[in-house]
């Protein structure tokens, strides 16, 4: 079926298949830091934001995205450039395949929360999965880019 | 993974219900988000998302949650911290993560009878009531008791704000994971209704009375069921049953 997205401000024409998610629908539109993980909802790597909410784009139909503001890493290039800065100070970035997800979220969060503690910024970011870094160094940046102790 | 031949953007519950009963390969499409990790082959998936079913407000009496709402919407909404606790809020809170919770509905879980969900223990501690299309309203706890999940849509669910006092609590073996078991309790004037999930079939409820309560938290526990899966025993479950209920009654008391 023929349907209509609105990703980063810009709309596209795509054709779905019956029951395809957005995850891969956003891969064939050439997102491709829209990543897919774990495949059972688990590990928050296809995250994008749908209406400014971070959402698992694995388990969300494509067509769930008609009439939405979905937004990838590309639009949200100034965000995205400073928490970079700061994450790569604490030597928290390895292999980056879960970044893409993970930085979407912590935007999101800073846009939601106001000076949260450390448990709301776990809670927060639980679901986000990395296997390189133990998450300490990423916490130490999350803390940073947030403007909290 | 499952298949689907048509995908139905339904425009109104009535067309949502004639499709429904169409095929028994019809099927009501929640979040989505546990219906992909099996691989049922739909023939007519029918979506609900266009009905405004995503809605939690209250009236007079009741506190009402449309069937597309969101776990996030819950967790997040203040009509659910403020009444009953913040219970109803609360069950949901340690479900994966926020952008999981983004996605799965109230509606999906409450009417497939979930077994892992820690959401209905909360809504069984309370007085609690559905409304099926065709079936009409009935209590949370008669529509569980039922094996068969009925070809019918959950238009809404409704909380009666009675001023119960409620707690629930929870045993997980780590944040995030699915809970081994969960307890939900709640008392008005003495009456104290237990509820019990992730044992890890359906949540049960039991209610006591104020003056039989402490020794019969034993025989409570005796009355239900726990089963064995990879998360833990039902002898080990059966345990911490004792221990979850006697720390939300401490609570409610």
């Amino acid at each position: 079926m023929e349907i209509k997205l609105k990703i980063n401000g810009i709309s596209k024409d795509i054709t779905i298949k019956e029951g395809e998610y957005l995850q891969s629908a956003l891969k064939r539109l050439g997102f491709l830091n829209v990543r897919k993980g774990c495949e059972t909802g688990s590990c928050g790597l296809c995250t994008v934001l749908l209406d400014g909410k971070p959402t698992l784009s694995c388990s969300t139909l494509a067509v769930r995205g008609i009439k939405k503001e979905i937004t990838t890493l590309e639009g949200e290039s100034v965000e995205v450039a400073k928490f970079a800065e700061v994450l790569t100070d604490e030597g928290a970035d390895q292999c980056g395949y879960c970044s893409p997800g993970f930085t979407l979220t912590v935007i999101a969060m800073k846009r939601e929360l106001e000076s949260p503690t450390t448990d709301e910024i776990k809670h927060y970011l639980t679901g986000n999965l990395c296997r390189c870094t133990g998450y300490m160094g990423q916490l130490r940046a999350v803390k940073k880019y947030m403007e909290v102790k | 993974m499952f298949t689907i031949k048509q995908h139905l953007m339904a425009q109104s519950i009535e067309e949502g219900y004639e499709t429904l009963v169409k095929n028994r390969n019809n099927l009501i499409l929640g979040g989505t988000a546990f219906l992909r990790l099996g691989n049922k082959n739909i023939n007519i998936g029918i979506d609900l998302s266009n009905l405004e079913l995503d809605y939690i407000r209250e009236d007079e009496n009741n506190i009402e949650i449309g069937p597309m709402t969101t776990f996030r919407s819950i967790e997040t909404n203040k009509l659910l911290k403020e009444n009953f606790d913040g219970i109803v809020a609360e069950s949901v809170e340690e479900i994966v993560g926020i952008q999981l919770r983004s996605v799965i509905t109230a509606g999906a879980t409450v009417a497939s009878k979930y077994g892992f969900s820690d959401f209905i223990t909360a809504l069984l501690s309370l007085d609690t009531h559905i409304e099926l299309y065709k079936g009409g309203v009935m209590s949370l706890e008669t529509y569980l008791a039922e094996e068969k999940v009925p070809k019918d849509i959950l238009v809404r669910i409704i909380i009666k704000k009675d001023g119960k006092k409620a707690a629930f609590k929870t045993m997980r073996n780590s944040k995030s994971d699915y809970a081994i078991l969960n307890c939900a309790v709640s008392n008005l004037g003495g009456e104290y209704r237990i509820a019990v999930g992730a044992r890890p079939g359906r949540a049960v409820v039991k209610i006591i009375n104020n003056d039989e309560l402490m020794n019969n938290i034993e025989a409570v526990v005796d009355e239900m069921k726990f089963g064995t899966n990879m998360r833990a025993s039902g002898e080990y479950r059966k345990m911490i049953a004792k221990v979850l209920i006697r720390r939300c009654i401490e609570e409610v008391k």
